[in-house]
């Protein structure tokens, strides 16, 4: 009986370190880019729409990392990842200005809403200016959830907090509440304690626990939200792939790119707007 | 909420519709948990059996430290393994970061504590029936060590179980180190953070009654397994 034992033991080991051995060659036989990008552009179904499409065209699979733009940039800045596609302007060019990055380039725009209970307790339906609304939701100590991570709607948030003339933090833990996680998760936390929140529009339109909850505040020049996109520098990371890496850069930056991305809709809307080019960068 | 219902529904629909996403998810975080669990195996209950067995300064000590490991919180491991393996780290060299033996890697951490510690408290239960009988035979540490795993199997089955539960079930560690690829380091669990994120609480509520269906085929595969030497042996 020991040895039916043994064997069965054996056998079930086998099982599990072929299976862990195998996974490595066959992921390794094509050749592949690391994408370190955000949540807002991975969870919207952007990716599953436009990668297939560069893929077929070049034969390099991409990779996507989605996390929180800080931690993006983090990884990206670590070596881990051969591009970047991220939407926090400043800490981009930071990137690139420490020499992390080579070059950084409009990929493509959408916009952020102030999303909140259809009650509407702050009364900031309507208002053009995204301050303002942010002012009356501080007076009225409405409920508001923060990413608080360090993200690239996170920067924007705490943007507007200052065009409001607010530092938000002192009141953190009572009506300003800080998540910590990324942009679902906090959506699913806003709607379950009934708060405010700042949301990229793609997260938005593609969320499926959205309640009642109604937009408030769009349209503003302030909530305008840029993507760009890096190749990460060789130079700082010998293993970065810079040829395959700069080929996606090309391609999402040319016209054919810049068609998937207008063509991806959402219950017929557009997501994302493309921008390459046109601001000069 | 009807999300529950629904959720129960979809897991159906999902396991009967052999869903070609779901079931290469499911494989990976089979073979990731699995791997994971044999390696520990390999390292824990010889450790475990050696901290029961063994008399040298500093036992407590080492015992008490691997019990305190047993609360690894899975991030911290992801947080140290992806410090590692990422290309600004030590061991940037071996190109592992956002694969799965990177996932393995992890879970293999969080799970050796958990069988090495359990491995230790059977083996020392059971030293305490055949310390005579041992001692008269005149064994050797190292035949000690492997009569009390072997007679000690069933018990030790348990702690591999448990790690397996563990390894199964943690989100934290493979989310940092695997980066939930898909196709490549997504498992049941990471999928279900995402789901949650996209806010498709259904979907994800039925990825996880899937992933406690799996759980329950593991233990219930292994449970009879020893029913039936159980029942051999007393034949």
């Amino acid at each position: 009986m020991r040895k039916i034992l043994n064997r069965v033991a054996l056998a079930l080991s086998a099982f599990a370190l072929s299976l862990a051995f195998a996974g490595g060659p066959k992921a390794a036989a094509k050749p592949f880019i690391i994408l370190q990008s955000t949540t807002s552009t991975a969870n919207s179904g952007l990716y599953d729409h436009i990668l297939p499409l560069f893929t077929q065209k070049t034969g390099i699979e991409v990779r996507v990392v989605a996390v929180g733009t800080g931690q993006a940039i983090k990884n990206a800045q670590n070596g881990d990842g051969d591009v970047l596609l991220v939407h926090a302007k400043v800490a981009e060019e930071k990137f690139v200005a420490e020499g992390y990055g080579v070059k950084r380039s409009d990929v493509m725009y959408n916009d952020f809403l102030i999303v909140g209970p259809p009650a509407d307790p702050a009364k900031i339906s309507g208002l053009k200016s995204a301050p303002a609304a942010l002012a009356k939701i501080a007076s009225a100590k409405a409920l508001f959830a923060s990413r608080g991570d360090n993200s690239g709607t996170h920067k924007k948030e705490l943007q507007l907090w200052k065009a409001a003339g607010i530092n938000p933090a002192g009141a953190s833990g009572t009506w300003y509440r800080e998540t910590g996680s990324g942009m679902g998760a906090t959506l699913n936390a806003a709607i379950g304690m009934n708060a405010y929140t700042l949301s990229d529009r793609g997260t938005w339109i593609s969320f499926r626990n959205r309640g009642d909850f109604k937009i408030h505040v769009q349209g503003g020049e302030e909530l305008f939200n840029q993507y760009g996109v890096i190749l990460v520098n060789r130079e700082k990371h010998a293993r970065v792939k810079a040829k395959e890496g700069q080929a996606f850069i090309d391609w999402i930056l040319s016209a054919e790119g810049q068609k998937a991305i207008a063509a991806y809709r959402l219950g017929g809307q557009q997501l994302f707007f493309p921008n390459a080019g046109e601001n000069g960068g | 909420m009807s999300d529950f219902s629904s959720a129960f529904s979809k897991a159906f629909y999902l396991l009967i519709s052999g869903d070609a996403a779901l079931m290469e998810i499911i494989m990976l975080s089979l073979q990731v948990s699995l791997s994971a669990v044999v390696f520990a195996t390999l390292i824990g209950l010889p450790l475990g059996s050696i901290l029961a067995v063994g008399r040298f300064p500093g036992r407590g000590a080492v015992a008490a430290g691997v019990n305190a490991l047993m609360g690894l919180p899975p991030v911290v491991v992801g947080l140290a393994v992806y410090m590692l393996l990422s290309n600004a780290g030590p061991l940037s060299v071996l190109e592992l970061l956002y694969t799965p033996t990177a996932l393995i890697i992890a879970q293999t951490l969080l799970v050796t504590p958990i069988i090495a510690a359990l491995a230790r408290q059977a083996a020392e239960d059971l030293l305490e029936e055949y310390d005579e009988q041992l001692r008269s035979l005149g064994s050797s540490t190292l035949q000690t060590i492997s009569t009390l795993i072997w007679d000690g199997r069933y018990r030790l089955l348990t702690a591999i179980l448990a790690g397996f539960g563990r390894a199964i079930a943690e989100v934290g560690a493979v989310m940092i180190v695997g980066g939930n690829i898909n196709h490549v380091t997504r498992t049941m669990t990471t999928a279900i953070a995402l789901e949650t994120s996209k806010g498709d609480l259904a979907l994800a509520l039925a990825l996880g009654i899937i992933l406690l269906g799996i759980a329950f085929a593991v233990n219930a595969a292994l449970m009879s397994l020893r029913g039936t030497a159980e029942r051999a042996a007393h034949a």
